[in-house]
């Protein structure tokens, strides 16, 4: 059994087990480096093909598919665990190591699944393990979130074993390929990945729970949960149209969510939940252009969004914070990490020479090339949006616009190092974009630097600039404190949320009193059983031995009844 | 079908005495242990012979692996004047899982029994221990139809003593172990009386000759008079739904290592005996005739999934909660009978061996729970997970394998359950079984609440179990774990089992008459 037999998930596991046995401080944080550059070397030398196959009830799981679409999530999902641990390096907390490794190496497995019994195993593993990342922060809000996120993941896995089910017995086959919606297994199925992948209204647990989490527990859980439904979905339902539509929704709505909302923790996730409608519309087209759009893209959204959510983690690290609200005019004191935000901002709003603007276009041009123009709008709108919330709102509120009058150290040396390893990839992917290229699943006929792209580009890039500037200047832009001047922006700031308010509150008589009646119903119902069944109850009782002998009298007759009939 | 290895006399190598080697070699012990008296020797005499069982028993499952028997002539007297013991895979099988249970919990109690029962009581207690495991795999290994009740009652009286043990911790123990006495009884009682019905008929007591001669009785009022006898009797061992009551005081008040093992290994005896006068003694087709099983036993085994599991729910002892659990988990395997298809079986079969390896975990945790908190209440236990993290991670393993999550043994059996619902057609029982699991994830994270999520309680020790309690309990989590993961060993052995009582008594026919003609030259 060579060492290419060992699904690589097993390094990240046996890693896991070890953790807490090795003293903490560097030998520790060494290990959890070294995990994640061994699989992906082992990974990227293995060559294509089916590794590690393993009988179970009769069944034959492959643990190691490798092939061009699964080895490009595998690496960067090792690049992921990298430079989250590294980021994490600082850490002393045995349970967070553990979780992020299992949960790292729980995602890598779920890539690297043939078949859907493997890819449920995994599919378990990666909610199990993720909880403690939010859990770790120690707060009672802190537990409830992880509890409604737990139950969503959970529910998911679950739905997702009952589509296999399903799926086995009409089609008689559990590998793990292309599949068409049609029947109720497979329906169920896309639901599991749909609701990892946070398709819109089944979205929420995203920005509930990423927030959440401890500074460097939402690092990790940013990169993986939904890059891996996005990649189920690229496996299982590439090609299937209503996906296109269900992506372009999840690139419109949380841009105005995240216009609005304070906390730039959630700012990131609502943008996550953004950038993940455009890998949903590439794989909803699915053609070879399209998955290699949703793959370079995925790749590049894992790296930028992680640098975003880094420097916010620092800043939350070092004052305490992530509101707008309270910061600002940071970049006196905190300038590197200042700088590696905006890297990060200018590739997430795909500004040319950064990554985002080499993998966002393969999309893109994609979907005009197929003449879903509506779509095309939609995405480019969406992609000024981005700009908008996460590019501009970002960096500017936290380290520029009005001073808090903090004066934070800079971040840690091991943040910065993490911080620097990841604004570098976004350049150099940006400037080499073949290096990422020649790694997607199909061949790359496809040039990003033309004159028409770049100016087209720059011209959507800066109009938008623009178009903040002076809604800034002029003081129309949902600022980031509470009290500003209602004249001009009375529309959406009074009208709109009094409108919408006034709504809310009829929907929410209407709830709370389904929701009190379905409650009483319970409790009652709840009460009874416990009458009967409780520790006081009949049923519970300790019985004399006389009724037991009843009982025994009544079964046997009932026996001898049925018998004799 | 079946190959058969004969046994007679003649034979003189250790390995063809194994039959009888695996109920001497306890059933000396425990009189040695009298007689020798020194409590120091009594342990490691228990254990010594528990682990001889267990080898014979792992010999024992490989030679019948392959779907064949083997019938040993008790002091060369062939079938059926004589005693025959009789090993194929389905005993074989059960015979492993007590003598492994007992090897397992054996460290365990040194520390258990050490601190819940005084010091003078020890030899005796393990005499009784050595003596309790003498009848179970006595009940299995058997092939004879009194002699399983001799048996019996060997098991039965040990395990009454070993119940009324715990009256040093909780006098409830004793009326505990009284209650048990009377309803064991007469549950021994109606057993005698079927088989008396069945020896009225037939004229014979070896099952192999018994089955033969009850072809074609099918209408017989007297054979299904004594079918109806037998199987209410040993439903009450088995503990089937309203025949429970006296399992959750038993396993309640009873010394932490005797729940242990009679939660991992009695009512599995039970139900081997059952399944074994269902499938063997009566054919398969008579017990299709009588719809007990539809009638019965099915709707009983779906009661205990669900007002059991409701009972567990409210319980506020972690250790009266598992005795309930138990009973709603009898009541999957009984369901698994219920179907009557292989694959039913197959799940019944698969469920007794997952489930005793889950709840000898878990039962063992309370052992470790009672010798640091003292009680097992949830008050009491509060906050014990965090000071005990050995013990605690223990019973979540335990716990998920209860649930039948994806991973650990218990997801294996309910695997194998939905699917034999789903090949009878019955998607609706799929649904029922997926929902009564649910009850299960609620009693079981009561619990992981009370361990994890609440401050210590004062008076609790804030330290670890002793490692030879940690020591077994976790060598059966990692069982759980790895039957989760590897599960070619237990569905061969199962399957096979399955496939041997299903063709009924089609292979033992050939035998006994092999065994007349031998007795004629």
């Amino acid at each position: 059994m060579g060492f290419d037999q060992i699904p690589a998930a097993f390094y990240f596991f046996a890693a896991a087990l070890a953790v807490p046995f090795i003293p903490k401080g560097w030998p520790r944080g060494a290990l959890m480096l070294a995990i994640p550059i061994l699989v992906a070397y082992n990974i990227w030398q293995m060559g294509f093909g089916t590794f590690a196959t393993m009988p179970f009830m009769g069944f034959d799981l492959e643990l190691m598919r490798v092939d061009s679409l699964s080895r490009v999530f595998t690496l960067i999902f090792c690049l992921a665990a990298f430079l989250g641990n590294l980021y994490a390096w600082h850490l002393k907390d045995t349970v967070q190591q553990v979780a992020a490794l299992l949960y790292a190496g729980s995602a890598i497995g779920a890539c690297l699944a043939g078949d859907l019994i493997t890819l449920f195993f995994y599919w378990e593993g990666t909610a199990l393990a993720s909880v403690f990342l939010i859990w770790a922060r120690g707060t009672q809000g802190a537990y409830n979130t992880g509890m409604r996120y737990l139950l969503i993941q959970i529910g998911s896995g679950v739905i997702l074993i009952a589509g296999v089910v399903l799926f086995y017995r009409e089609s008689g086959s559990i590998a793990f390929e292309n599949m068409t919606l049609g029947s109720l297994g497979t329906w169920l199925i896309f639901l599991s990945f749909g609701i990892k992948a946070a398709f819109p209204l089944l979205h929420n647990w995203l920005q509930d729970s990423y927030p959440a989490a401890t500074v460097t527990g939402t690092v990790i859980l940013s990169a993986f949960t939904t890059k891996l439904a996005i990649y189920a979905l690229a496996r299982g339902f590439a090609g299937t149209e209503i996906l296109i539509y269900i992506g372009a929704i999840m690139t419109l709505f949380p841009i105005f969510f995240a216009e609005i909302e304070n906390d730039l923790r959630k700012v990131l996730a609502y943008s996550l939940n953004n950038q993940l409608g455009f890998m949903v519309v590439g794989v909803g087209i699915g053609s070879e252009m399209a998955l290699n759009g949703t793959a370079a893209h995925a790749f590049v959204h894992i790296l930028y969004k992680a640098l975003l959510f880094m420097s916010v983690g620092a800043v939350l690290f070092r004052t305490g914070t992530s509101k707008a609200s309270e910061l600002g005019g940071l970049y006196r004191t905190m300038p590197i990490t200042a700088t590696f935000c905006l890297i990060g901002a200018a590739s997430i709003s795909a500004f040319p020479l950064f990554s985002g603007f080499i993998a966002k276009s393969l999309i893109l041009s994609e979907a005009a090339y197929k003449h879903y123009d509506f779509i095309w709008l939609i995405l480019v709108f969406a992609s000024a949006g981005v700009l908008s919330h996460s590019g501009i709102k970002i960096p500017f509120f936290t380290f520029f616009a009005h001073d808090s009058g903090k004066r934070p150290a800079e971040a840690p040396a091991h943040m910065l190092l993490a911080m620097g390893i990841t604004a570098a990839l976004c350049i150099f992917i940006g400037v080499v974009p073949n290096a990422l290229y020649s790694i997607l699943p199909y061949a790359v006929d496809y040039e990003p630097y033309t004159i028409a792209h770049v100016v087209g580009q720059l011209q959507l890039l800066l109009f938008a600039l623009l178009a903040f500037g002076i809604l800034f200047r002029i003081g129309m832009h949902p600022p980031e404190v509470r009290a500003t001047n209602l004249d001009t922006d009375w529309l959406y700031r009074k009208m709109a949320p009094s409108v919408v308010l006034t709504c809310a509150r009829g929907v929410a008589i209407i709830w709370t009193y389904c929701a009190d009646l379905t409650l009483s119903k319970l409790w009652k119902l709840t009460e009874r059983l416990y009458r009967t069944h409780g520790p006081e109850g009949r049923m519970a009782r300790v019985w004399p031995t006389g009724s037991m002998v009843l009982w025994l009298a009544v079964i046997l007759a009932a026996a001898l009844l049925v018998n004799f009939i | 079908m079946a190959t058969a290895v004969e046994v007679h006399h003649t034979a003189l190598t250790l390995r063809d005495h194994l039959p009888i080697l695996q109920i001497l070699i306890p059933f000396c012990t425990a009189p040695l242990i009298v007689f020798l008296g020194y409590r120091s020797l009594a342990w490691p005499m228990a254990f010594i012979s528990s682990l001889l069982s267990l080898i014979i028993a792992t010999m024992l499952l490989i030679q019948v692996s392959d779907g064949s028997y083997i019938s040993y002539h008790l002091g060369g007297w062939a079938p059926p004047v004589g005693i025959e013991y009789r090993v194929d895979a389905a005993n074989a099988f059960v015979l492993f899982l007590i003598s492994a249970t007992a090897t397992v919990v054996l460290p365990f109690a040194l520390s258990s029994v050490a601190h819940e029962i005084p010091c003078k009581n020890h030899a005796l207690f393990y005499a009784c221990f050595m003596l309790c495991v003498t009848g179970l795999m006595g009940v299995v290994i058997t092939g004879d139809a009194f002699n399983v009740f001799v048996f019996l009652e060997i098991s039965s009286l040990s395990t009454y003593v070993l119940v009324s043990q715990g009256s040093y911790r909780d006098k409830r123990a004793l009326t505990a172990a009284y209650d048990y006495l009377i309803m064991g009884t007469i549950g021994a009682t109606f057993f005698v009386i079927g088989i008396g019905l069945l020896y009225m008929t037939t004229g014979t007591l070896n099952m192999a000759d018994m089955a033969d001669r009850l072809v074609g009785q099918g209408g017989n009022r007297t054979v299904q008079a004594a079918f109806a006898f037998i199987v209410v009797g040993m439903g009450l061992k088995v503990a089937i739904y309203p025949l429970h009551l006296w399992l959750p005081s038993a396993y309640t008040y009873a010394p932490s290592a005797v729940t242990t093992f009679l939660a991992a290994t009695a009512t599995k005896a039970a139900i081997y005996v059952v399944l074994r006068f269902m499938f063997t003694v009566f054919q398969p087709d008579f017990v299709f005739d009588t719809h007990i099983l539809v009638w019965i036993i099915g709707p009983l085994a779906l009661l205990a999934m669900f007002a059991a599991s409701l009972i567990a729910i409210f319980q506020t002892d972690f250790k009266r909660m598992l005795a309930y659990s138990s009973i709603a988990q009898i009541g999957y395997m009984m369901l698994g009978i219920a179907m009557f298809s292989v694959t039913g079986l197959t799940a019944t079969m698969v469920h007794l061996f997952n489930h005793g390896i889950t709840k000898a975990v878990l039962f063992m945790a309370v052992g470790a729970l009672v010798l640091r908190a003292g009680s097992t209440f949830y008050d009491r236990i509060e906050g014990m997970g965090r000071a005990m993290p050995l013990t605690g991670a223990a019973i979540v393993i335990g716990g998920l394998s209860l649930i039948g999550v994806p991973g650990t043994a218990g997801f294996i059996s309910k695997w194998m359950l939905v699917q034999a619902a789903f090949e009878g057609g019955y998607w609706w029982l799929a649904l029922i079984i997926v929902a009564s699991s649910l009850l299960a994830v609620l009693y079981v994270w009561r619990v992981v609440e009370v361990l994890y999520l609440h401050t210590p309680h004062p008076d609790a020790t804030h330290t670890e179990a002793p490692l030879l309690m940690i020591v077994p309990m976790w060598i059966a989590a990692l069982a759980c774990l790895y039957f989760g993961l590897d599960t070619r060993f237990i569905l061969d052995a199962a399957s096979t089992a399955a496939d041997g009582l299903m063709a009924g008594s089609a292979g033992m026919s050939e035998i006994s008459s092999a065994a007349a003609a031998a007795a004629d030259h």
